[in-house]
């Protein structure tokens, strides 16, 4: 059931490709059926799956029997609740890109497979098919941001594609070793994640393939100090690949982490789990701290989401349960968040007023203009800061108590981060929309004309992310009950027995 | 051994000798007053009908025979490696028919399919005689094919440099073959490696280790013999470079591991990290991290598309190189299936540019700007080509590249050994990524600046579609459902 939201996404794809001609409101309605379709069957096949903590096969049949490489689809509760994200940012972020003219036919082509591709990622439960869809997502990317993309689009789709490609390249030599290593203990060739997990790999082999791994999928996560196409791929894309971007492909890679890095090597991840909470702290605290300087409006998103992904990497450097569920609580939370406030700047403001630039913005007296996307911004700032009620809040709540168990330092810093995050948040909130300038001089002439008002797709798009935040922060065992039986499922226990108990 | 049994075990080579003389009694006595394309298109007809005669001949057979000592030895596997090149031959005919560059189409035609047979006897040779026979026959034939072009100074020139290295290269790969022979007293592989058993390293077997790389180096453009490569590919016709960078690519590197792994069987010594013995191994690894290396990073700067595969091709050379050093029946089985796979890539990608050249008037990379408006299905071919040689899943490189890299790590699994090169084979891989990616967004992403709205379509001749398509489709079809042709190719040669 579940495979079929890989399936009708690159269907979706094939009818874009083959529509006659230009047509944006077929292109548009195409892609958003396509969308829906998908959803739908991610919420349907969740529904029927038995318990969560199994890892319940889709399809499985033989792909490369020499290199023992299946065709094996599956899901347990991470990769459910991680493809239910999926389905509600793709529905969010085609109706943010309503407004595409341009070449639309194309557009919601690579956006379609994109979201193919990332679908697969998170259903694989063979090494090679989740590599092969990892890597697939990188070309769609590209083409999205140079394409269709704003300020040095070209540049910043470059960067972002090229760091991809090196993290997965730094995953393919991981790969090949442990094939190699595994092959020589199981005595057949396997790429089965399930079989490789039962595998113990010598300590030496684990110490250098361990973080070459879980770096790799980093870079893609937005690990400190390889963060910075995070920013930049941020900000040149156009809105909707900004919210994929940050709103599931950062977790593509927070996810490898999990699920290949941590669960082959869990000694490799007590050696290092040292290192990886300092440099995801020192991505917290580096990534708000440079969102508060910012001038342009996208890019404080953009630096906030190197801080939030920063709890994410801190939730899995715990090793303990607490820690593990909220750093996938967390990935959930903020692909909803932060397509949100993507969606407000990129969408609501920047194909309005046409700058982001803080010190126009604060003439525009945008908090009347627009009253729907103030208030759009205010509702996702508080849900970004970790206000109770919220999604954010009982995920990065669970990081910091996981963390407060193995790294004590760790959580406070991480605290003095969140405190740091509600200072952007709020200087955002001012300067964007509610800081009425000196108006007086009246040197901007923009604040006299009408803006178009908010869209219907729009309004219907940020409700719809509004209340998933709401929903998940209110009853966050909605998502837990998936999230806290698979962390117990033996997949996970040479893992957990690394880290402590709680 | 009778004249008959010869000519029937070489069925599939007679089709094709028969073929190339017909094509060329054809034009020369019925087409002469045709337009060229009609010479072309006629030419080309009757050569593929040949060439899909002898792969039906070919894939019939599936015995071993062995014939005259190793002189001419036929299996499954060699059969395969055939029926690959006549593939390919098939596909440059239909690129070529397009072409404009000459008159005489069945002088040229001809040429092509002679060197096909070059390539086809090429793969059955187990004697050294027999190989440097067939090397020669094939050399000789591209040398021609390169320079076919007489208008076209560039090509005169890129075909006597093409012609000098490889006049130097053949007179390596003899000097080394008649050394073998000196030491072992038989031109025959196995019976090489049997009489070079037991005798250690002598210098003399050094030294002819180090000129049979030389010879063959320069056959499959690997660094540092690689310099006729760059300038043959931008000054040869399309077609002819295509060739050269495809079904020639096959048959040498499918000869040059039957000589090192069986020839040299016993002299192999080691390329393992910090660990080398002498032997052929390290020898082909430093011509292995060089090619990857120098052909990678000077890539990078070509503006001419042509070019920009001819280093591509020398970077390749370096992969697959690997797979040779490997050393092992899977590792055979994975660099043949990243060299065919890699032809059928390459073929697809030069048949783009001759398009897009003959549109334009110039393969530089400016000239694909704007080719997603003028010509969509054409630039999605391009796409595929060019993403399957940066091996970007599922297309057919990157299941090659896996295959040929798993072999190698999996070759000395105690110590990971050969891991060095792995690691330097992907870091490059993830430079090559970059270059490619420069000539997509050319194609997708560049607006034309010269006045024009970029959105007159590019005619595309019909065959010339359909193959390009047909060779896109191979490429997908091979990435994701790569279990059969490696099976087909599992199977060490000539046992």
């Amino acid at each position: 059931m579940l495979a079929w939201t890989i399936y009708i996404s690159f269907a979706g794809v094939l009818v874009l490709m083959l529509l006659p001609r230009e047509d944006a409101r077929t292109a548009r309605g195409v892609a958003l059926l396509t969308a829906i379709a998908g959803f739908a069957v991610a919420l349907f096949g969740a529904m029927q799956q038995g318990n969560p903590g199994e890892i319940a096969t889709i399809t499985k049949c033989a792909w490369i029997p020499s290199l023992g490489a299946n065709y094996h689809l599956a899901a347990d509760g991470i990769s459910l609740t991680l493809v239910v994200l999926t389905g509600l940012a793709a529905i969010a972020g085609i109706l943010f890109s309503w407004n595409i003219e341009k070449r639309t036919k194309e557009f919601f082509a690579f956006y379609l497979a994109l979201i193919g591709g990332v679908y697969g990622v998170f259903l694989s439960f063979d090494l090679l098919l989740l590599f092969v869809f990892y890597e697939l997502t990188i070309i769609p990317k590209y083409f999205l941001i140079a394409r269709w993309g704003s300020t040095r689009k070209e540049y910043g789709a470059m960067k972002l594609a090229l760091y991809s490609f090196v993290g997965s390249h730094l995953v393919l030599i991981g790969l090949i070793a442990a094939w190699v290593v595994a092959k020589g203990q199981l005595g057949q060739a396997s790429l089965d994640l399930v079989e490789l997990s039962k595998v113990q790999f010598p300590i030496g082999f684990q110490k250098w393939a361990f973080p070459l791994v879980f770096v790799g999928f980093g870079i893609l996560a937005g690990l400190w100090p390889f963060h910075t196409w995070a920013p930049t791929g941020h900000v040149a894309a156009p809105t909707a690949g900004s919210m994929l971007l940050a709103g599931v492909v950062m977790k593509l890679g927070a996810y490898g982490c999990l699920r290949v890095a941590m669960v082959l090597f869990p000694d490799g991840a007590a050696m290092w789990s040292t290192e990886i909470a300092t440099l995801a702290v020192i991505g917290i605290v580096y990534g708000a701290g440079v969102a508060l300087v910012q001038k342009d409006f996208k890019f404080v998103i953009g630096y906030s989401s190197v801080s939030h992904m920063g709890f994410v990497l801190l939730g899995l450097a715990t090793l303990n349960t607490v820690g593990l569920s909220g750093a996938v609580l967390q990935m959930f939370s903020h692909g909803i968040i932060a397509g949100l406030l993507f969606a407000v700047v990129g969408r609501m403001l920047y194909d309005r007023t046409h700058t982001r630039d803080f010190t126009e913005l604060e003439f525009m007296g945008l908090s009347r203009k627009l009253p729907f996307a103030a208030v759009t911004f205010v509702i996702a700032g508080v849900a970004s800061m970790g206000l109770p009620g919220f999604s954010g809040f009982v995920a990065e709540l669970q990081v910091l108590m996981g963390a407060w168990q193995a790294f004590p330092t760790a959580a406070v810093l991480a605290g003095v981060g969140i405190v740091v995050g509600v200072a952007y948040t709020l200087r955002a909130v001012q300067r964007g929309f509610y800081a009425d300038g000196d108006r007086t001089n009246g040197t901007h002439e923009t604040d006299q004309h009408a803006m178009e008002p908010i869209t219907v797709p729009e309004r219907i798009g940020a409700a719809m992310l509004i209340a998933t935040s709401l929903m998940i922060g209110l009853c966050p065992s909605l998502l837990l009950n998936w999230i806290e039986p698979c962390l117990n499922s033996p997949l996970f226990q040479r893992l957990l027995a690394k880290g402590g108990a709680l | 051994m009778n004249y008959l049994q010869i000519l029937q075990l070489a069925a599939p080579e007679t089709v094709v000798v028969i073929t190339a003389l017909v094509v060329l009694a054809a034009d020369l006595l019925a087409l002469r007053e045709q337009p060229v394309r009609i010479r072309f298109g006629l030419g080309a007809a009757i050569a593929s009908v040949g060439c899909l005669l002898a792969i039906f001949l070919a894939v019939g057979r599936h015995d071993h025979v062995n014939i005259a000592n190793g002189t001419f030895v036929v299996d499954s596997l060699t059969n395969v490696v055939k029926a690959a090149i006549l593939g390919l031959t098939i596909f440059t005919l239909v690129l070529s028919t397009s072409s404009k560059f000459t008159e005489h189409v069945g002088e040229y035609l001809a040429l092509i399919l002679l060197a096909t047979v070059g390539m086809m006897f090429l793969v059955s040779a187990e004697d050294l005689l027999m190989i440097f026979i067939s090397l020669e026959l094939l050399s000789l034939s591209l040398y021609v094919l390169t320079a076919f072009n007489k208008r076209n100074i560039r090509a005169a020139e890129a075909a006597l440099k093409y012609f000098l290295f490889g006049g130097m290269a053949a007179a390596f790969t003899l000097f080394g073959m008649s050394l073998l022979y000196g030491m072992s007293g038989s031109t025959n592989l196995p019976e090489i490696a049997k009489g070079l058993a037991g005798k250690g390293l002598d210098p003399l077997l050094i030294v002819a280790i180090v000129t049979t790389v030389i010879g063959f180096g320069f056959k499959v453009a690997a660094v540092p013999f690689h310099l006729w490569a760059p300038d043959a590919y931008e000054g040869a016709p399309t077609p002819s470079a295509a060739f050269i960078a495809t079904g020639s690519k096959v048959a040498s590197f499918f000869i040059l591991a039957k000589v090192m792994m069986i020839g040299f069987a016993g002299a192999e010594g080691s390329g393992v990290w910090r660990g080398f013995i002498s032997g052929w191994m390290p020898a082909v690894a430093v011509v292995a991290a060089l090619s990857m290396v120098l052909g990678n990073l000077t890539a990078i700067v070509q503006t001419s598309v042509k070019r920009l595969l001819a280093y591509s091709a020398i970077a390749h050379a370096g992969y697959m190189l690997l797979g040779v050093l490997a050393n092992t029946e899977t590792s055979q089985a994975s660099l043949l299936f990243y060299v065919i796979t890699y032809a059928v890539t390459t073929l697809g990608a030069f048949g783009v540019v001759q398009v897009v050249e003959e549109a334009t008037g110039s393969d530089a990379l400016e000239s694909f700007a704007g080719l997603s408006r003028r010509a969509p299905v054409l630039s999605l071919c391009l796409l595929v080509f060019l993403l399957s040689l940066a091996g970007i899943p599922p297309l057919a490189g990157f299941i090659g590249k896996f295959f040929v890299f798993s072999a190698v790590v999996g070759a000395e699994a105690k110590h990971l050994g050969l891991l060095w090169l792995v690691v330097l084979a992907i870091a490059m891989s993830a430079v090559s990524f970059y270059y490619y990616l420069r000539v997509l967004k050319a194609a997708y992403v560049t607006d034309r600046t010269n006045g024009a709205d970029g959105t007159d379509v590019i005619k595309v001749p019909v065959a010339m579609l359909a193959v390009l398509v047909v060779l896109a489709v191979l490429v997908v079809v091979m990435g994701c459902a790569p279990a059969g042709l490696m099976e087909l190719l599992s199977g060490a040669p000539g046992h």
